[in-house]
């Protein structure tokens, strides 16, 4: 046994100076005005804004970079990089003046040549692609003069400004030739540097032409393994971390603020129509009938989160209309239809959920268990997210499946369009004569409040005809460490750093 | 009688408190599944995280469901998949490393790279090809676990052939003229026997981990459907909020490959 | 030499084969660079624009020949969810892993060898039965949760560390090498458990054979015929295992890299794969390849010296 004494004393020996070591590592440095944030994921797509795609890059993206108009916490547009614009009477030419203190974080001004190169690079007008499927419509940018530049359409719309305040048309300085290694803007905060997996360095662009940022550094960590955040959390490596479960929120020490907000998504089992037997609209029906939605939240989120009824979160104040109690719960009325439809004795199909978002798997376990009420067999088909990518929505090769829709834009469109006939996005197959008629009326009415009223009559169409299973938009939770306050929502998927400060003691 | 029993205990403890152990785990599952007056899937808002009491005896999860149901269901699963994985895995394995520790030379060389290249490729990549290929379910977890556990298998039993091979005993016997077939099977093969059966202990438990990665990744059991390794990761994600359901789901993993290895230390003491 | 240039012969057999799974893998999987990349802003045209600028639509074996073509001459390609160079990154990932997997290594040879060997000498001593008791239980619980105890009881109870409180190496070494012992522990602390049980049943079964007996009946003792003959022939089976633990720990340390927080081989490795990030995936799993060649052929020479009569062959 003396031997194995031995051993344990090496064993403990050769511990101790990590020991030490790594106590020295338990005081993060504290400078006075630095955070770190926690995100899920790399931002793998591009720093580039005019390639970046997913919505987890774009929001951080927010901070470094901006357009000639932007989004404010209230969901309207306010001007960025552009101190005004206007509109030509026809509704074809938009003329944006440029402010004239607007910097680049390499300190160059922005100059109307740096506008124009960024708005036709992002409309896919110097090779690539456009990822706003709206700027096809641009016919040319031209710069009147040193502050202004007119944007030309081919034919008028009205959302424009909502596109141009899209992150993938942020302005860029034009000599940058790699723009995704070397991500220059004009936002509040620059981009330091990062290392692939581990982190993201911004700091404060003490240019900024609007009010300043707050806190100086801000270190965003990857921290990709959800039961991870809860401890990284609690072990005070990180400040700060959106997107929350209300799960994780429960496990958070006090330490920490917890912000709820909405997600500002759509959250529904998408049907493909093109498949039996969501072609027929009682079954649709049915199954909308037999989902209980207050039961869903019940066991999966501590019933937060806002039941929905259609395409449209309630964030979108101006356009969203209640349908939420379209289907009250009533198994017999969905027994009733399916056997109106010939499915009497229930059917067999699979929800696709990607694997990597547990909201969405269990909430879809709870959807096919709604379901055998009724004598209809959800099978959950778990898949990777490229796959999901790839199979379901490029290839609408599904049944069915359970997701979270968000807006790309400040539009309704953003939300809508993608259930016309034939549509690039359309994955579901929806078909509808009524809904493209009433799309197509979108193009010839000029008002706002005209739009309004058929971006709601939209919605009722999708309600009615139980295009989806509507579930709701989520519950988000921000946690946010007790140092710091400031934290604003947005009403699309976006992280305001800029607002964030230390708390005043 | 007793007497002997108690002799045989004293020589060989493991052997009997694995057995106990697994057939009490066998039989309590068994049990759940038969005559548990619940539904496993059936889901109750009222009861989520229940405590343990008479109704539920080992409370309820995130779901509301008896939590006793989906162990017994999803232990069960998870045996399944790891003993046919294990079989797989020592079947093929055996034979390439016999084949290629006995005669060396070509085949060796290629069947040896052909390990190492799948001994180096991701099984995650690996998993994702089959579920592509064949979609997925238990069988297919069965199969590509099975093929990720061959390169192992195959190499421990290689090395104790080429051990082996040259030992006095196998080296009369050849001298004898036994053929090849009889000497690889008959006088190596029962040679090999300890080491395979430890690495097919510690296979097992690879394996009943591996299903949970592969559940996880979305390849594995489809929920609703249990297995340990799918309910310890969903347990997870309330670990410091609801403790008890990752360890109860833990400690049944961790009972049942404690069973199955001191089963096989006892078997192979007896070998 | 004949041996040097064979060994070099399969190594590079190996890695052909390896990445030509990989390529494989990637034709069969689906989902392309292009779908990860746009996500679901992905239109038929935006897609097929993008597969032409990343090469996608050249056939198969084009593919396959020009990546291998560049990889001999060392240009492991560009990847393209970073847009920046595969080696580069590679590189500056490369002490993580390699300390990560080293640390952890050490850990397992230094708890297992000697534990093994004594509690097999004190077999029938209950300290020896708690031991494997022990050893049993950590074997058994999975990698996932083990990191979860580990960060848990040393994060959080002790404060011995910040749980994710990751420091690079080129920031501050010391701290690094600190962060990275518990990781470390964890990954050590199953493998090691393993190769004890490995070593005792092997020392034990070694030890029932004839020429052990009778190295005992001339009365060598105890210690001389344990060291002399007994652990030489045992540890063979064990450095096969250990051999392979080193290659799992390169490839598999991935579990621990995620609880951990810590961005290594391992994490982008499962992100290269589901972002479709071929030139990475690929450039990892030669890597890997190799070692796990490498570390093989290290076995099969410790093989040889340890067993003499495997010399003849």
């Amino acid at each position: 046994m003396m031997i194995m004494k031995r051993l344990m004393a090496l064993v403990c020996a050769a511990m101790i100076p990590a020991v030490v070591l790594t106590a020295c590592s338990g005081d993060k440095t504290d400078s006075s005005s630095s955070i770190v944030v926690g995100i899920p994921q790399d931002l793998e797509d591009s720093l580039d804004p005019h390639e970046a795609v997913a919505a987890g890059t774009k929001e951080i993206l927010f901070n470094i970079y901006e357009g000639l108009l932007k989004p404010d916490e209230n969901g309207e547009l306010v001007p960025a990089v552009a101190e005004s614009y206007s509109v030509s009477e026809d509704g074809m030419t938009y003329s944006f003046n440029l402010r004239d203190d607007v910097k680049f974080h390499d300190g160059k001004n922005v100059t109307a040549e740096d506008v124009k190169y960024s708005i036709e690079k992002s409309a896919g007008k110097l090779g690539g692609n456009s990822l706003i499927g709206a700027f096809d419509n641009i016919n040319e940018v031209s710069v009147r003069n040193n502050d202004t530049v007119d944007i030309t359409l081919n034919e008028p719309d009205i959302d424009f400004p909502a596109y141009i305040a899209n992150l993938n048309a942020s302005i860029i300085p034009k000599d940058n030739a790699k723009p995704a290694e070397n991500p220059i803007g004009t936002g509040p905060y620059k981009y330091v540097s990062r290392s692939p997996q581990e982190n993201i360095i911004l700091k404060k662009f003490d240019g900024y032409w609007g009010t300043p940022a707050n806190i100086e550094n801000i270190t965003l960590k990857i921290i990709p393994n959800a039961d991870s955040i809860v401890m990284n959390l609690n072990g005070g490596a990180v400040d700060m971390f959106a997107r929350l479960t209300s799960a994780q929120t429960q496990q958070l020490n006090s330490n920490f603020n917890i912000l709820e907000g909405e997600m500002n998504l759509v959250q529904a089992v998408y049907l493909n129509h093109s498949v039996k037997p969501f072609d027929n609209v009682d079954v649709c029906r049915a199954l909308s009938y037999a989902v209980d939605v207050d039961n869903i939240l019940e066991l999966t989120s501590d019933k937060k989160g806002f039941p929905v009824g259609s395409s449209m979160f309630p964030a979108f104040k101006k356009y969203y209309v209640d349908l939420s109690d379209s289907y009250p719960t009533d198994k017999e009325k969905a027994k009733e239809l399916l056997a109106k439809a010939g499915y009497q004795d229930g059917f067999t199909f699979s929800i696709t959920v990607p694997s990597n978002y547990q909201p969405h798997v269990e909430a879809a376990q709870v959807v096919s268990q709604q379901l055998k009420d009724i004598g209809v067999n959800a099978e959950i088909k778990l898949v990777e997210w490229n796959t999901w990518l790839s199979d379901v929505y490029a290839g609408r090769q599904y049944e069915a499946t359970l997701i979270g829709v968000d807006a790309s834009s400040l539009t309704a469109t953003a939300m809508l369009d993608r259930f016309v006939s034939g549509a690039d996005n359309n994955f579901t197959n929806y078909s509808n004569a009524e809904y493209d008629a009433l799309y197509e009326k979108l193009y010839s009415t000029p008002t706002d409040a005209g739009r309004t009223e058929i971006y709601k009559e939209l919605q009722k169409n999708l309600a009615v005809n139980a295009a989806n299973i509507y579930i709701q938009d989520m519950a988000e939770f921000v946690a946010l460490s007790d140092k710091y306050e400031g934290y604003v929502f947005y009403p699309l998927y976006v992280q305001d750093f800029a607002k964030i400060k230390l708390k005043t003691q | 009688m007793m007497k002997k029993l108690g002799f045989r205990f004293r020589k060989n403890p493991e052997l009997y408190i694995g057995a106990a152990i697994t057939g009490i785990m066998a039989l309590i599952m068994v049990a759940g599944v038969l005559f548990s007056p619940y539904d496993p899937d059936a889901m109750d808002a009222s009861s989520r995280f229940a405590d343990p009491s008479f109704a539920h005896i080992l409370g309820c999860d995130n779901f509301g469901r008896d939590l006793f149901a989906r162990l017994s269901l999803g232990g069960a699963t998870t045996l399944f998949i790891a003993v046919c994985t294990v079989l797989i895995g020592v079947t093929f394995g055996t034979i390439i490393g016999a084949l290629t520790g006995y005669y060396g030379g070509a085949v060796d060389e290629i069947l040896m790279r052909f390990n190492d290249a799948v001994l180096a490729f991701p099984s995650i990549l690996l998993a994702l090809v089959f579920i592509s290929v064949f979609g997925s379910g238990t069988w297919k977890v069965i199969i590509s676990l099975g093929i990720v556990f061959v390169p192992s298998f195959a190499r421990i039993v290689r090395s104790e052939f080429m051990r082996c091979k040259n030992l006095d005993y196998v080296r009369s016997a050849r001298l004898m003229g036994a053929k090849d077939i009889r000497i690889m099977f008959v006088h190596i093969l029962p040679n090999t026997v300890p080491v395979v059966l430890s690495s097919a202990v510690i296979g097992f438990n690879n394996a009943v981990l591996a299903e949970a990665g592969m559940s996880f990744l979305g390849i594995g059991v489809q929920p609703p459907a249990s297995s340990l390794g799918r309910m310890l990761s969903d347990a997870q994600a309330f670990l410091f909020s609801e403790p008890s359901y990752a360890i109860i789901t833990g400690a049944s993993i961790a009972i049942i490959v404690l069973g199955f290895s001191l089963l096989g230390d006892g078997l192979k003491k007896n070998a | 030499m004949k041996t040097v240039f064979k060994k070099l012969f399969t190594f590079v057999i190996t890695v052909l084969l390896v990445t030509l799974f990989v390529f494989i893998a990637f034709e069969l999987i689906p989902g392309d660079a292009a779908t990860a990349r746009l996500g679901i802003n992905a239109t038929p045209e935006a897609l097929s624009v993008l597969r032409e600028e990343l090469g996608l639509t050249r056939p198969f074996f084009v593919r396959y020949f020009s990546w291998l073509f560049s990889f001999f001459f060392g240009d492991m390609g560009t990847s393209y969810s970073y847009g920046v160079s595969v080696r580069s990154m590679l590189a500056s990932k490369l002490p993580i892993t390699l300390t990560l997997t080293l640390m952890s290594f050490v850990m397992v040879v230094v708890l297992s060898i000697p534990i093994g060997v004594i509690t097999s000498k004190y077999e029938d001593r209950p300290a020896s039965k708690i031991i494997d008791v022990i050893g049993q239980l950590t074997m058994s619980i999975p990698p996932f949760f083990l990191g979860i105890i580990v960060t848990y009881v040393f994060g959080m109870i002790l404060h011995l560390f910040v749980p994710g409180g990751f420091v690079s190496y080129n920031v501050n070494f010391g701290k690094f090498l600190g962060y990275l012992v518990f990781p470390s522990f964890a990954i050590a602390l199953p493998k090691a458990a393993m190769s004890t049980k490995l070593l005792k049943t092997s020392i034990l079964s070694e030890r029932k054979l004839d020429y052990v007996r009778t190295a005992y009946s001339r009365g060598n003792s105890t210690t001389d015929v344990m060291y002399k003959h007994v652990l030489k022939n045992a540890i063979i089976p064990v450095i096969t295992f250990l051999g392979m633990t080193l290659a799992d720990i390169v490839a598999g340390s991935l579990v621990i890299e995620q609880v951990f927080s810590i961005p290594g081989y391992g994490r982008l490795l499962i992100t290269s794969i589901s972002n479709r990030d071929y030139a990475v995936v690929q450039a990892i799993i030669a890597i890997i390849a190799m070692l796990v060649i490498i570390i093989n052929l290290i076995v099969d020479i410790l093989y040889q010296v340890l067993d003499p009569r495997l010399r003849g062959n």
